[in-house]
């Protein structure tokens, strides 16, 4: 027993026990944990007006489906090319890590011109069609804060990745980075499989 | 193969399960289910899907329990929310 404490007596103090490898992945979660509970506010808050609501159109006939399922596999498929990145970068493949980092990106872009397609058909066609409107009525009003607070979300990710990839091209990020930015575009992914289900599919 | 080298989780294969389990949630809406069982039926696949992704893309099966601990925390909050709200959503 003394053996063993005096083998390991020289641990940094920073490594106790409970802490992960990296004080930037901990801090990671820990951003994540806090913003979670923001999403999760406004979900519970959107289920009780809802449940509250005398009427309430049905969202897949008011919203429809069919954009928001690709928008859906998008965002997934951009969550699989960022792990795929990561693990380029940590065999030290930086082409190829480039490449779905770039398409990362890309998947992210995309999504948030689908969005903006999306309101700017609602707010001009569909919106007035069912005498909806963003401010005048919950059903708009919750699914633009939800949806919007999560695009911009998507944006700030979408930021974030771009900023990352230059700082991999000139040598200043290594893979510990990139998986810390990969946490939080998986969040990102994470929340929008939530929010498909409840503002749009339920 | 250089020298560090890591062994990657099989990402392609969460996907795959990620993907299947969307086209079964859009499957479901179309199928008349009764309202409760549906919502039951969506949320289970939801919450499925999103622990995947945090499993699997978030590593949280490959890292200490101290971020399990600290990622859970606030879906237990969440559903403390819920609780609290409840009198408000079912008056009287």
């Amino acid at each position: 027993m003394s053996d063993a404490v005096a083998v390991h007596g020289a641990v940094e103090p920073a490594e106790t026990p409970l802490t992960p490898e990296s004080w930037g992945k901990l801090g990671m979660w820990l951003f994540l944990a806090g913003d979670a509970m923001s999403f999760g506010g406004l979900i519970v808050a959107y289920g009780a007006l809802r449940y509250h609501s005398k009427s309430w159109p049905v969202p897949a006939e008011v919203l429809g489906i069919n954009l928001t399922a690709l928008m859906t596999f998008l965002l997934i498929v951009s969550s699989v090319t960022m792990v795929l990145g990561l693990a380029a970068l940590q065999d030290d493949d930086k082409p190829r890590f480039k490449k779905f980092m770039g398409l990362t990106i890309l998947g992210g872009a995309i999504f948030l011109g689908l969005q903006a397609y999306e309101w700017t058909h609602l707010i001009g066609h569909t919106l007035p069609h069912y005498k909806l409107a963003f401010s005048t009525d919950l059903f708009a009003t919750t699914f633009f804060v939800l949806t919007g607070f999560h695009g911009m979300h998507v944006t700030g990710g979408v930021i974030y990745n771009a900023c990352v990839l230059a700082a991999v091209n000139r040598g200043r990020y290594q893979a510990k980075h990139v998986e810390i930015a990969g946490l939080y575009w998986h969040f990102v992914d994470l929340v929008w499989i939530l929010i498909f289900t409840f503002v749009y599919l339920l | 193969m250089s020298s560090n080298a890591h062994s990657h989780p099989n990402y392609i294969k969460i996907f795959v399960i990620l993907s299947v389990l969307t086209a079964v949630e859009i499957a479901v809406t179309f199928l008349g289910l009764p309202r409760s069982v549906l919502v039951a039926l969506l949320v289970g696949l939801a919450v499925w899907k999103a622990a995947l992704v945090a499993l699997h893309f978030m590593h949280l099966k490959l890292e200490k329990r101290t971020l399990t601990l600290i990622a859970i925390v606030p879906f237990v909050l969440c559903v403390f929310l819920s609780l609290m709200l409840l009198p408000d959503i079912y008056p009287r």
